[in-house]
């Protein structure tokens, strides 16, 4: 774990990553609160090609909590969330170079089945995309694929169950038969996010999931994610600093490819401890 | 070759137009009011007045002018000579004076009275072409100076180019429309004609097609036999074969290029297959009535089978070759189409790359994927040339696709080759083929473009 550290500064000296005290370091449990470690990365370098888009990226998420992914715009918050389901695999020219652990198992492994490793861990992205099916067969598809159930009546309370979580029920349930793409952005968001958890996922990723929303789907959706974060981890990207301060117990600072500062929300917040980290979230550059 | 350099003339005219004109806005322009339009806009409204009445003038001179100069050398032939004449034998009258006048060869040689129409003729037309290129100089010239003397600062320009802009391109687009219904209103009469002698009943439900008709009265038995039956049935026979084979392989290529090929491989082989659509036709026909009827025959024979030389099954798969790019250059479009977010939408849910492709993105493609398809089998189904060679001539009536049938196409190119008598049935049931066929890719189009729009408002 040190010498992943020391690779890190001996590489950007710049921008050596400064953790947080609190930032659980060689493994040791986090004395503040008792939640477990979920995903562990551990010395990630993205490259696009030639351009080294994230550098030496040491970072834990916990279970059960809300991380959020704050940083100016190019930073690599969305290459580092795609790494955690191997997302970047679908772009040809993506190398991923460390380690990554899910509940302590490489998830860059050979022998893992991405397929499970995306069951495991879902995804919501920036711009609302529903597949242009029903309502009920956008959620249905996850199950369906994964045969998570065995007749018609197992996959109906499943697709009630989702949308029920997702907080979108209530208003399609007369119309599960009408396509998905016929809802407004904001309820297309949140059918996507109920066909992310339809899967019965562990980790549920949003990449800026409420940027092509109004505030008051916004706010729905934030509601949501607090709701959620009761059985599944989350990793959130955003851009609204009042946002991860909101739904967010971790966050974590990303500036030009390299993790800044992680720690507690409030402490990031309260008392950032690297200059860059306060001058973004004072709104002095970014 | 004369009017080209009357054309040629007034587009230099209009040319100077657009100079002056804009030279003159251009000084204008020094003075105290402000231009209303930019001054090419002046240029052009200048070029517009020269030009456009101009052209008519020169449409207008090239329509009418043969007319009167027919009539002219009509009246001034011997008397006696037209009198009584029925209309065509005056027309071919007409004609041989044409001939000769130009120098072609006349069914009547030597004969002084039409050597001197022909004289007269020649002369009638030169003056009349002197007498057409001052008329466009004159209505070029006149519209020069009237628009020179209107330009001015207040002088909407702009206005005035952009409608006659507008005008010009409805024109177009109506020479389009008019001549699409100029010909199927043609199919329709000359259908009318055949079906006066032949009731429709017979033709739409007869199962028997064989079209010699008697060439003199006085010859017996073949009365000849207009039931479209067996056509329709063989074209549908042959484009089966032909969509069997060209649907599957050119949706999955489509998919494989779009879906799995490397880029590089896919910037090689997606111009080769396109390549497919450019060999000529008649090549794809003598590939299969010469290499794949053959050989097609052969393997029947070698397990039992008695096949025909000509073969529908050959047809139809060289056909079915040819229009794969159709199919599969329009939906590997389409699936490209799709947008990526809903690939990742679908990886992230972890799912294969198979079950991506079958459940969100042919879903999401198969309105254009419809479309192709159809588009494939009215091109199926026009197709002549392959059918022609390798089809065989025989109206049978069977779904057996290693006999020998014949297509609608290729009934009417062979009722049509050849001399003909125009008036007569068999003749005419071309055109009452042709008015089918249209009929039937017309209704195809419609149903693509109901599917389409179905699909439409399910999958948008
Ligand atoms: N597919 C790609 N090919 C090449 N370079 C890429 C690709 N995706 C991202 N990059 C580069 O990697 C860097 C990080 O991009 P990333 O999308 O992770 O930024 P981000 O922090 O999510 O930004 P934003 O807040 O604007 O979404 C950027 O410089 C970007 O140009
Ligand atoms: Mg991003």
């Amino acid at each position: 774990m040190m010498s992943n550290t020391t690779q890190a500064t001996a590489a950007a000296p710049a921008a050596a990553p400064i953790h947080s005290v609190d930032e659980p370091r060689g493994g040791d449990p986090r004395p503040a609160t008792a939640t477990a470690v979920k995903i562990k990365a551990r010395d990630v370098n993205v490259y696009y090609g030639d351009k080294h888009a994230l550098k030496h990226v040491d970072l834990d998420i916990n279970e059960n909590e809300v991380t959020a992914l704050i940083g100016p715009s190019g930073c690599g918050k969305s290459t580092f969330l795609r790494c955690l389901n191997r997302m970047n695999d679908v772009i040809d020219s993506c190398r991923v170079v460390g380690d990554i652990t899910l509940d302590e198992a490489d998830i860059y492994d050979p022998s893992l089945d991405v397929v499970q490793l995306r069951a495991r861990v879902g995804m919501v992205f920036q711009k609302p995309n529903p597949f242009p099916k029903s309502i009920y067969d956008n959620v249905a598809y996850g199950p369906r694929i994964h045969g998570l159930a065995h007749n018609k009546a197992d996959i109906d309370d499943i697709v009630r169950q989702s949308l029920e979580r997702a907080g979108l029920l209530k208003e399609v349930h007369d119309r599960l038969d009408q396509p998905g793409t016929g809802l407004s952005g904001g309820q297309q968001q949140r059918l996507c996010i109920a066909r992310a958890i339809a899967v019965n996922p562990e980790v549920i990723l949003m990449d800026e999931p409420c940027s092509a929303l109004d505030p008051i789907a916004t706010a729905r959706i934030e509601e949501l994610i607090d709701e959620l974060r009761e059985n599944f981890t989350i990793v959130i990207v955003t851009h609204s600093m009042q946002q991860a301060a909101r739904v967010s117990q971790r966050t974590a600072f990303f500036h030009l490819g390299d993790l800044v500062e992680v720690g507690n929300t409030e402490q990031i917040f309260t008392n950032p401890k690297d200059s860059r980290t306060q001058g973004y979230i004072t709104g002095r550059f970014g | 070759m004369q009017t080209m350099i009357v054309i040629l003339a007034l587009t230099g005219l209009a040319l100077i137009g657009y100079m002056t004109g804009r030279g003159r806005s251009l000084v204008l322009a020094r003075g105290v009011t402000p231009l209303h339009s930019l001054p090419s806009y002046h240029g052009l409204y200048v070029a517009f007045w020269v030009g456009i009445p101009a052209l008519l003038v020169l449409v207008l001179w090239l329509v009418i002018e043969p007319r009167i100069i027919e009539w002219i050398v009509l009246d001034g032939l011997p008397s006696g000579t037209v009198d009584g004449l029925a209309a065509d034998r005056v027309g071919l009258l007409l004609n041989d004076i044409r001939n000769t006048a130009s120098g072609n060869i006349a069914s009547q040689k030597d004969n002084p009275v039409i050597e001197a129409a022909a004289t007269q003729l020649n002369n009638l037309r030169a003056i009349g072409f002197v007498l057409m290129a001052v008329s466009c100089a004159i209505a070029g010239t006149g519209g020069l100076v009237l628009a020179q003397r209107r330009i001015a600062p207040g002088l909407r320009a702009r206005n005035s180019v952009e409608r006659t802009i507008h005008i010009i391109l409805i024109l177009s687009s109506m020479i389009a429309i008019l001549t699409t219904v100029g010909i199927v209103l043609s199919l329709v009469f000359e259908s009318w004609r055949f079906f006066t002698k032949v009731p429709i009943w017979d033709f739409l439900f007869g199962l028997d097609w064989s079209p010699q008709t008697a060439l003199r009265a006085d010859q017996v038995g073949s009365s000849g036999a207009f039931g479209a039956v067996p056509l329709i049935a063989g074209t549908m026979l042959i484009t089966f074969i032909a969509m069997m084979v060209a649907a599957p392989v050119g949706l999955m290529s489509a998919i494989y290029m779009a879906e799995y090929a490397d880029p590089r491989f896919r910037a090689v082989a997606k111009p080769m297959l396109e390549i497919l659509a450019g060999i000529p036709t008649v090549v794809y026909g003598f590939f299969a009535a010469l290499t794949v009827a053959p050989a097609i025959r052969g393997w029947g024979e070698s397990i039992g089978l008695s096949v025909s030389s000509e073969s529908a099954l050959a047809a139809g798969v060289v056909m079915g070759i040819m229009i794969i790019p159709f199919v599969s250059s329009l939906s590997d479009d389409v699936i490209n189409a799709v947008p990526q977010s809903l690939r990742d939408g679908s990886y992230a849910l972890g799912a294969t790359r198979s079950e991506t492709i079958t459940s969100v993105i042919i879903p999401a493609a198969l309105p254009g994927i419809v479309g192709a398809v159809l588009l494939a089998v009215s091109r199926a189904i026009g197709e002549t040339m392959i059918v022609v060679m390798a089809a065989g001539l025989a109206a049978n009536l069977t779904i057996n696709p290693l006999e020998a049938v014949t297509t609608v196409t290729v009934q009417i190119v062979t009722l049509l080759v050849g001399d003909q008598e125009f008036d007569s049935a068999k003749t005419l049931s071309a055109f009452a083929l042709g008015l089918m066929l249209f009929v039937i890719t017309l209704a195809l189009n419609v149903i693509a473009l109901y599917v389409v729009r179905k699909y439409r408002e399910k999958y948008d």
